[in-house]
């Protein structure tokens, strides 16, 4: 109950403060947000919005779920936004390229991003286990870079082919393509949402039921007492930073493969901050990104009709930003307090009388122990990306 | 976390011993060190290579326009994370800055201009001290966020205040730009010597007379931040507090300083700073007025030219001038002038050679060389890079300074660590 209590509560608060905050910004901008609300709310009955929605959550969950591989272990892949660019691109050259029967030149793409991804990947993962770059600065760089990759390659000197004033990849034969569930005049759900949620499912068993996904949340919450247990975290941080790549690189696919064919320069960006996004507010949970995915991809596709009643659509980009930075602090109070109530009932129970809360069971090492695995036992497993462990990592060197 | 990975139990019980003691240069001497090889590793390209640009004032003067709203946010990345808190939310905060600088800047001059990006910024800033000082969030998620949320709230604010006057959401009206003063005399004579094409001193001539000629205050204010910030950081009483918090704040709390307060002030700083950085974009002249996504990861490349300079402010204004001048060359003439660029890189790398060879270290020699033996042949057998990945020259040096020297940086100690009062051990 409390941990329930624990896991819903913040994303509510966050919400709530969010649709409060963005009501005060309306009002200041002599907007009414009761008409905002209802007309975004409307919006998901008419036409093909709620396929959309579903298509665009589809494609964030990949990137949600990328990201939060690499948080599981306090790995911060901000290079998501790359990865996935260079995917696509890469299944979208090979796609245009080859010609296969139906069904295997869908999975040669899905492969050959997914390699690409994971390639890319490797690039601050192999620098981190030799070099000790710090993995956040290293794929800021080369997001920027997969900009760069993609504008030279998609130029009609390499492997560009100029249709219209559009310069894109070689368009995908029929073969290549993965057909969707069409629901008439409301649109197709792409059929490799399913390869999303295939992914969600598979994510959860390597979580909780593989000895990897053990080892991964082992060095994530505690990486001495991991290498203790005989955990090789070099080996942990490649592993878990290839497979996000992978992840990463399929994030482009449902829609390369379900609608595009092509892959253009201006084919959209975002989607890794997005997954990074989603990810925080999931928690790292499989059901929680989903439900992470499907209110932003709400939040995007209905924004259109803000226009409609006269308020900015770019309120929305507010409300997400907001979300976010509101889910994380209401998730660390929420934290807080209930650490602080596990303290004291340890205190009661070992017959220490903390008469001024956390100070004196700290001073006491034994009492902070047992209040520490009361806590943990009270926590919802899902790993919580401390800042004790990220950052400043460069140089390594912990506090011992 | 190199300490955390290996066994403990196969820990060595003695002390590592201490690594051979080496005569090191005086800060000073070694930075005017590295400007004379740079001045002359580019005289002598833009003499071999035929490509006088390398040193014209042209470029020196756009090198330095570039490099400043990167060496602003440097800065304020500097003032973060030497008080402990990672800052990779500058590049939210500058974009606040550039609104903040177009908002005031059209209604009421530059100067109000530049007030308003400190203000924008500062109040970003505000926003990452609460959810990481007090909230205790973790920093490069809080930092996300604010990107995310400052990038919403300037588009939200231009469509609402600045459409109207500019029928267009993602611009701004025009703005009015700061004044330009120049040296006459001294810039010149300085001209005179540029022009008399001899080698060596009309390279020299040529990189000064464009610092010199065409300077804003705001530039003039920028080049300041640098001295002012080492001045303030390394020899106040005030600044060796804050660099405690950085260091060891438990350390520093039970010696009663405020850690909080401290991390308040610095991330509040490093928020206005990365503020001006903005304004540097709006109000030079020669700079658009607000443009939705003019920054293009101008935070993140002064994240990096902070960390490519060692946390230290000298080492800062290097790396942003050197980040600018590559930015300013694929500008000016394209791929024929990085290339002549990557020719440079060839002679640093035979200079960097000869040292380690000296020194005796081989395995660095050994890499250098082949380094130099692989520039050399891509300088030879391409006439011209592609413009699309010149572009992304400031990013590819990042990667590789990160990857060759990333051992010998040394961030603060408890950089991005969390720190609860009270709760120390």
């Amino acid at each position: 109950m409390t941990a329930l209590r624990g896991k819903l509560l913040p994303p509510v608060l966050a919400l709530v403060f969010s649709v409060l905050l963005c009501s005060v910004a309306l009002l200041i901008s002599h907007g009414s947000p009761s008409t905002a609300i209802f007309a975004v709310g409307r919006q998901v009955g008419e036409g093909t919005t709620l396929v959309n929605i579903v298509n665009t959550a589809g494609v964030y969950y990949l990137a949600g779920l990328a990201v939060a591989i690499g948080f599981q272990m306090n790995l911060f892949n901000i290079g998501v936004e790359g990865q996935y660019r260079v995917g696509a691109l890469a299944g979208a050259i090979v796609g245009g390229a080859v010609s296969l029967p139906f069904g295997l030149h869908a999975a040669l793409i899905v492969v050959v991003a997914a390699l690409a991804g994971a390639l890319y990947a490797a690039i601050p993962a192999v620098l981190k286990v030799t070099r000790g770059v710090n993995e956040v600065i290293s794929t800021i760089m080369l997001n920027a870079l997969a900009g760069g990759i993609l504008a030279y390659l998609i130029n009609p000197s390499t492997f560009g082919v100029l249709r219209g004033n559009n310069v894109g990849t070689a368009l995908i034969p029929p073969s290549g393509w993965v057909p969707g569930i069409p629901f008439g005049p409301a649109g197709t759900v792409f059929g490799l949402v399913f390869l999303a949620a295939a992914l969600g499912v598979g994510y959860w068993v390597m979580m909780n039921r593989t000895r990897f996904g053990f080892e991964l949340k082992a060095s994530g919450e505690s990486p001495a007492a991991a290498a203790v247990g005989g955990v090789n975290a070099k080996r942990m941080v490649l592993t878990a930073m290839l497979l996000s790549g992978g992840v990463a690189g399929l994030v482009a696919i449902p829609e390369l493969l379900g609608r595009d064919h092509t892959y253009t320069v201006i084919s959209p960006s975002g989607y890794g901050f997005t997954g990074i996004a989603v990810a925080l507010l999931g928690r790292n949970h499989p059901a929680g990104i989903a439900l992470g995915a499907l209110l932003w991809s709400f939040l995007d596709k209905s924004a259109v009709a803000l226009d409609d009643v006269g308020v900015s659509r770019e309120i929305v980009t507010i409300m997400q930003g907001s979300i976010v930075l509101s889910v994380v602090v209401a998730y660390e109070v929420v934290r807080r307090v209930e650490l602080a109530r596990a303290r004291r009932r340890v205190g009661r129970e070992s017959g220490v009388t903390g008469e001024a809360g956390p100070p004196p069971g700290d001073r006491e090492p034994a009492t902070q122990h047992g209040a520490d695995h009361a806590a943990g036992a009270d926590q919802p497993a899902g790993a919580h990306p401390s800042a004790d462990q990220v950052g400043g990592a460069s140089t390594g060197g912990g506090r011992s | 976390m190199t300490t955390a990975t290996s066994n403990p139990s196969a820990a060595p019980l003695t002390l590592p011993t201490a690594p051979p003691p080496r005569r090191r240069l005086p800060p000073l001497a070694s930075g005017l060190l590295w400007v004379v090889l740079a001045v002359v590793v580019l005289s002598t390209t833009s003499y071999l290579t035929n490509v006088p640009q390398l040193t014209a004032s042209s470029t020196a003067q756009t090198a330095l326009r570039l490099a400043l709203p990167i060496l602003l946010a440097g800065l304020g990345g500097l003032w973060a994370e030497r008080s402990g808190v990672i800052n990779i939310g500058l590049e939210g905060m500058m974009i606040m800055g550039t609104w903040g600088a177009a908002w005031a800047g059209y209604q009421w001059g530059p100067w109000a201009g530049l007030v308003a990006a400190a203000v924008f910024g500062a109040l970003g800033g505000l926003l990452h001290a609460v959810a990481t000082v007090t909230f205790g969030v973790n920093h490069i998620v809080s930092g996300v966020a604010i990107n995310l949320l400052g990038a919403g709230l300037t588009k939200y604010l231009a469509t609402l205040l600045f459409e109207p006057v500019s029928h267009n959401p993602r611009e701004s009206p025009v703005v009015p730009k700061f004044d330009t003063y120049s040296a006459a005399g001294l810039s010149d004579w300085l001209g005179q010597l540029e022009h008399a094409q001899r080698v060596g001193i009309s390279d020299v001539a040529g990189l000064l007379r464009g610092v010199l000629t065409g300077m804003s205050p705001l530039t003039l204010l920028g080049l300041l931040l640098v001295p002012a910030s080492y001045l303030v950081l390394w020899r106040t009483r005030f600044g060796l507090r804050l660099r405690s918090c950085g260091e060891n704040p438990v350390a520093a709390e039970s010696l009663g300083v405020n850690v909080y307060l401290f991390k308040y002030l610095a991330v509040l700083a490093s928020g206005a700073l990365a503020g001006l950085g903005g304004a540097a974009l709006v109000l030079n002249p020669g700079q658009p007025g607000y443009l939705e996504g003019q920054t293009t990861g101008r935070g993140y490349i002064g994240l990096a030219a902070m960390i490519f300079g060692n946390w230290r402010p000298g080492g800062l204004l290097g790396g942003s001038l050197l980040f600018g001048y590559a930015d300013d060359l694929r500008l000016g003439s394209g791929g024929r002038s990085v290339l002549a660029l990557v020719y440079g890189a060839v002679l640093l790398l035979v200079v960097l050679l000869v040292v380690q060879l000296v020194r005796r270290r081989w395995l660095a020699a050994g890499i250098s060389l082949v380094a130099a033996g692989l520039l050399y042949a891509l300088y030879w057998s391409v006439d011209e890079l592609p413009s699309e990945l010149t572009t992304y020259l400031p990013h590819i040096v990042t990667l590789v300074v990160l990857a060759v020297a990333s051992q010998r940086l040394r961030p603060p100690a408890a950089d991005g660590r969390l720190y609860r009062r009270g709760e120390g051990e």
